[in-house]
């Protein structure tokens, strides 16, 4: 019974392998990197035991194409400040949110943050990332960078947080603090975009501090995606209608890159549905990690 | 007077003070990480900076404690320790942001800002709690023969200590408390622990200093 049991399994992993060819193989200071091939999708994984996660994926046949629901999602962004000049983004991963923004914006200024440069490396080489007069990348902590672009007074009109890979969320970069450094980075009118999580006990944590920093904002929720988007703005929120309007400028555009986007507004609620009694994180107080897996 | 080693309370004050000790240093060693990652990050190279500065401060306590120790060791004075060490924690939980921002501004260099910024904020204090470790060595030995023993006993407790404290801060304190709660906890039982000691010194005596040299006359 054993045996057998041993000898499925070492079929599936055989089957497996054969289907996922892994084509770039690198350890960095933070993580494994893996880039992987399957069904004319390349993928970047962030390797663990458990259950790898696929960080961005790209379509061969049509390489344009945002693969993930949640890379669609932060372009709802777009929505509440359509015409961002200059952009930060917090987190590189393949890179297709700044490739999709700098074509869609050739005059942005475009900033990417981004802690691992084993991850900068990778998303030029597979994944036909590049940088541009327009487009530059930086190499360091988030938070590090934004407290120095706080010190040199630089503002952005749209910020992007996308540095939580799920398996383990850098603390420093969910805290009260952080927000009100970033929200200070914020030209007016301007949008804070945030990749968050919407399941385990975090997701009320989160949810009662960016509403602190931030005041009301849109809870964007999909379903069948772990996801939640956060978008936030330095004015009053548009209306359903303003929404409405502008998705549909925005609709051929976008389908470009698979974005369905005259379906966000829908889906952009302005409820409270988490628990507002939670208590907020802070630089004093942060055990995200340790929150999340203890639901 | 009371010979030291007739009564048991007495090691068992300084074995618990050594428990302590190495407890709290990993603790806020820990808390370490805590604090400086809004500034430097949390990198591999701020912990290779609060780790450095740590074994620096700690051996440098070694040194001085064991000089110290020279000097008619009594519980007044390692009650002392315990008590100016936690005064020392005072400026990293009351002034650490205004140092950080000081360094922050100064050293571009994450690498360095945060190797300086955590001697700032960690080096005092933790050399203070260095120099228990082998001042409770010289409270507790009484003959050559002993002192590996002794000794062994010492580094048992306070690494144990050690261990705990990395296990209830990273684990559980963190999730329970602010960081700056566990540290002002961390100083009160520092003080406390101070003035047991000092009160104590009245009531148990250390081991003679003259026994070795009159044992061996």
């Amino acid at each position: 019974m054993k045996v057998r049991f041993i000898v499925l399994i070492a079929l599936c992993c055989g089957h497996l392998q054969a289907m996922a060819q892994d084509i770039h193989r690198e350890k960095s200071l933070y993580r494994n990197i893996v880039v992987k091939e399957q069904y004319n999708r390349r993928c970047l994984v962030f390797t663990v035991k458990r259950g790898d996660r696929n960080q961005t994926c790209m379509d061969l046949n049509d390489p344009k194409r945002l693969v993930f629901p949640y890379v669609r999602m932060t372009l709802g962004g777009l929505l509440v400040n359509p015409d961002p000049k200059r952009v930060l983004i917090i987190g590189l991963g393949g890179g297709s949110i700044p490739l999709t923004l700098a074509e869609m914006y050739p005059g942005a200024l475009i900033d990417v943050v981004e802690i691992d440069q084993a991850v900068v490396t990778v998303a030029k080489k597979f994944f036909n990332f590049a940088e541009t007069e327009n487009l530059k990348v930086h190499v360091a902590d988030a938070r590090v960078f934004t407290k120095r672009a706080g010190l040199k007074n630089k503002t952005y009109d749209l910020i992007i947080l996308d540095a939580f890979t799920g398996d383990y969320i850098p603390e420093h970069l969910m805290t009260q603090e952080y927000l009100e450094e970033t929200r200070a980075l914020l030209a007016k009118p301007g949008v804070l975009v945030a990749n968050t999580f919407s399941t385990s006990d975090l997701y009320h944590h989160e949810s009662v501090t960016y509403q602190k920093v931030m005041g009301p904002y849109f809870n964007f929720k999909r379903q069948n995606t772990g996801n939640r988007v956060i978008i936030a703005s330095t004015e009053p929120l548009p209306s359903d209608f303003v929404l409405r309007s502008r998705a549909k400028k925005f609709s051929a555009q976008l389908h470009n890159y698979g974005v369905d986007v005259e379906a966000f507004p829908r889906f952009m609620q302005r409820k409270i549905d988490w628990d507002a009694t939670k208590r907020s994180l802070t630089d004093q107080y942060s055990p995200a990690n340790l929150l999340k897996s203890d639901s | 007077m009371q010979s030291g080693r007739s009564n048991i309370l007495f090691p068992a004050l300084v074995f618990a003070m050594a428990f302590s000790s190495g407890f709290i240093i990993m603790s806020v060693e820990l808390l370490g990480g805590r604090i400086m990652a809004p500034y430097f990050g949390s990198s591999i190279y701020v912990w290779g900076s609060i780790i450095t500065v740590f074994m620096l401060s700690l051996s440098i306590g070694y040194l001085v404690g064991g000089r110290l120790s020279l000097h008619q060791p009594n519980l007044f004075k390692y009650g002392l320790f315990f008590i100016l060490a936690a005064f020392l924690l005072t400026p990293t939980i009351l002034l650490g942001d205004q140092m950080m921002d000081w360094v922050f501004v100064r050293y571009e260099d994450p690498r360095y800002g945060s190797l300086l910024a955590s001697a700032f904020l960690f080096f005092l204090p933790t050399a203070l709690l260095g120099m228990i470790a082998p001042y409770s060595v010289r409270l507790l030995v009484e003959s050559a023969q002993e002192s590996g023993r002794i000794a062994g006993g010492l580094y048992f407790f306070s690494t144990l200590g050690s261990a705990l404290g990395t296990l209830a801060t990273s684990f559980y304190l963190v999730l329970w408390f602010e960081v700056n709660e566990i540290l002002i906890t961390a100083s009160c039982i520092l003080i406390t622990l101070g003035i047991v000691a000092m009160f104590a010194n009245k009531h148990l005596a250390p081991s003679t200093p003259f026994l070795i040299g009159e044992a061996a006359s």
